[in-house]
């Protein structure tokens, strides 16, 4: 069984300059141990996505009018909130970006860590605080029996987002949601973060969901990439094929703009454009408006996800050129 | 901490000095006390002079100055116009005011906070734009009319309390007295804490703990409130000060023999010992509560750390 599916997903917005629609029929599934990467640009709807997967989205102004999200076979939008919360953090967690925003500055760090065990296991405050020490070393935070006392502006950024992802991992969830783990930190720690997190979820065989704008990251550590762009998937393939062949101009422009030592001296490509107004989508394909390929049926027409191998989708009318060449 | 507590206090004296020779000199600027002692009549010469040395009101200012701190520090805050000590007198006031303020900062709190929460976390709702109405009218309102107001409904026309409270100012019968004092105070810890709790709602930590699965109850009371309650800790602190000296009104209207009653008794008859004995405690009140702040600010919030 599929660990996580999401159907058919459409989110909206209701705001005072009119409906937002943020995703538009998003469809994509997670597996035990696997790890699908959600590329996008900011606006793409890639993180509420993710955030109507938790079950944290905003409601209103949020709305979730069609789609289902299934985890372990059963619909989480038709659930009651008391099952929904006993998931969340249970069953499916979640790293957040900025470490020192999403802590609780006026708490300890054993604190929200024990929090975890007593609220969802019961365990005394005492158990809680030895279980949150072996998380903290788990995690690999020097004299973890010393700082689990200490408030997060104690602690650095990479150690920040170390505590993060013991807080996610305190339960041995099933399910990861990672939304841009690393793009707050240094370069050098961003590699130790994402390496720490891909070993832990070997060892717990979770699914990760890693959501990212990072070309580079993705590389190393997805499984499959999901694309989105304008609130729908517009490429979606497994990992080496992705790099090797891109079937979206979008994903293509994407890798073009990622910065190569054998391109030293000569301009970074860019796309054109910028990303929509999500509150007025272009016609057509989203996309047209910024692709160099686009023809008149790309004004007009919305391209389908068409298979394009196995396992592969993409969401463009010439995806075969693109492919082609 | 230690350290900066100490040096707190240290900074507290220069503070208490100038501020109680203010007053004595302003005190002892706006009229003779030897000629309010004798109310209308005029004093035999020879008594007042006598008096006056009696008084050390013949030496010059800074020097009578000096020598009543002295004496307070021996606790002779010298007498009334009735001749009784001034420690007796606050001996009397100052549990009786004290009650009342305790009872009033009990309703800011409880009420307060928790309209505070309820509006903060239905921004826009009925219930907020109620309460904000509420408060606004609340705020507008002198005390001196709600008062009067409670007491003439509550006490005269139904008859549901005593007008006045009796001398030895029981709790029960302070409890209307001490809502009134509380109201405008307990107006804006409401629009404090709503405008707080609100605002931090949207904080990526209040996300986290919803996404850990914490219940709506840990979420709100353990999360929201604590890093909200900041700016509220800070008013009430100030407030103690002024609830301790600004019962006057009430204090009049329900003639309760608190502290504002007396100092307006010493105002009135001119009675400087009274008047400056009393004030001096309560700039020491002021200190102290101002102090009780900030040490309050490094328990909420572990950020602030005093060297």
């Amino acid at each position: 069984m599929t660990l996580l599916e999401v159907r058919d997903l459409h989110v909206d917005f209701h705001t005072r300059d009119g409906i937002v629609k943020a995703v538009n029929g998003v469809n994509y599934s997670v597996d035990a141990g696997e790890t699908l990467a959600v590329l996008g640009e900011s606006g793409s709807g890639k993180s509420v996505t993710a955030q109507a997967i938790m079950g944290i989205l905003d409601m209103p102004p949020g709305r979730i009018p069609k789609g289902e999200i299934l985890f372990q076979g059963e619909d989480m939008l038709t659930m009651s909130k008391e099952q929904r919360r006993k998931l969340r953090g249970a069953k499916i967690a979640m790293i957040f970006q900025d470490a020192l925003s999403s802590l609780n500055p006026v708490l300890s760090v054993g604190y929200q860590l024990g929090e975890m065990f007593r609220v969802h296991q019961g365990l005394s405050r005492k158990e809680a605080r030895a279980k949150s020490i072996e998380l903290m070393d788990r995690v690999n935070i020097p004299a973890a029996k010393d700082r689990v006392r200490d408030y997060p502006h104690q602690f650095s950024g990479g150690m920040r987002q170390r505590i993060m992802i013991a807080m996610a991992l305190a339960l041995e969830p099933d399910l990861i949601i990672a939304d841009e783990p690393t793009t707050a930190l240094d370069v050098t720690v961003q590699a130790q973060v994402m390496e720490l997190l891909a070993d832990l979820q070997r060892e717990f065989n979770m699914g990760l969901i890693l959501i990212t704008h990072d070309l580079g990251v993705v590389a190393d550590v997805a499984d499959k990439i999901a694309v989105m762009y304008a609130g729908r998937i517009v490429e979606t393939a497994p990992v080496k094929e992705l790099y090797k062949a891109p079937a979206h101009p979008y994903t293509r422009g994407l890798l073009d703009s990622i910065p190569r030592l054998d391109q030293k001296g000569r301009e970074l490509y860019a796309i054109q454009g910028l990303p929509p107004n999500m509150s007025r989508v272009p016609e057509g394909c989203a996309f047209h408006p910024r692709c160099p390929a686009a023809q008149d049926i790309c004004r007009s027409e919305l391209p389908p996800l068409a298979e394009v191998g196995a396992g592969r989708g993409s969401a463009c009318h010439f995806w075969k050129e693109t492919l082609g060449d | 901490m230690g350290r900066y507590v100490v040096r707190r206090l240290l900074q507290m004296i220069p503070v208490f000095i100038g501020t109680t020779f203010l007053i004595f000199v302003m005190v002892y600027a706006v009229g003779d006390p030897v000629n309010a002692m004798f109310g209308d009549r005029a004093p035999d010469p020879a008594t007042a002079a006598q008096l006056r040395s009696e008084f050390n009101l013949d030496k010059p200012i800074w020097q009578q100055y000096l020598l009543y701190m002295g004496k307070i520090f021996t606790g002779d805050f010298g007498n009334a116009f009735n001749g009784q000590p001034v420690t007796e007198l606050m001996a009397t006031a100052f549990p009786i005011t004290i009650r009342l303020a305790i009872l009033a900062i009990v309703f800011e709190i409880v009420i307060g906070i928790i309209l505070g929460v309820l509006t903060g976390l239905r921004r826009g709702r009925p219930i907020d734009t109620t309460v904000l109405m509420l408060t606004l009218v609340v705020i507008s309102v002198p005390t001196f009319v709600t008062g009067t107001l409670a007491q003439y409904l509550l006490g005269v026309k139904w008859g549901w309390i005593r007008p006045a409270v009796s001398p030895e100012a029981p709790a029960g019968e302070l409890l209307l007295p001490a809502l009134v004092l509380a109201l405008v105070s307990l107006a804006y810890v409401t629009r404090l804490t709503r405008t707080s709790i609100a605002e931090n709602a949207r904080a990526d930590y209040v996300r986290t703990a919803i996404a850990k699965g914490l219940p709506r109850r840990r979420v709100t009371l353990r999360h929201l409130l604590r890093n909200s309650l900041i700016p509220v800790v800070t008013f009430l602190g100030t407030d103690v000060g002024n609830l301790m000296a600004g019962a006057l009104v009430t204090e009049r209207i329900f003639n309760i023999q608190g502290v504002g009653f007396q100092l307006w008794q010493g105002v009135v008859r001119q009675n400087s010992p009274t008047v400056v004995g009393f004030v001096t405690i309560l700039v020491i009140v002021f200190l102290l509560a101002n102090l009780l702040v900030d040490l309050l600010y490094a328990v909420l919030d572990p950020r602030i750390r005093y060297a």
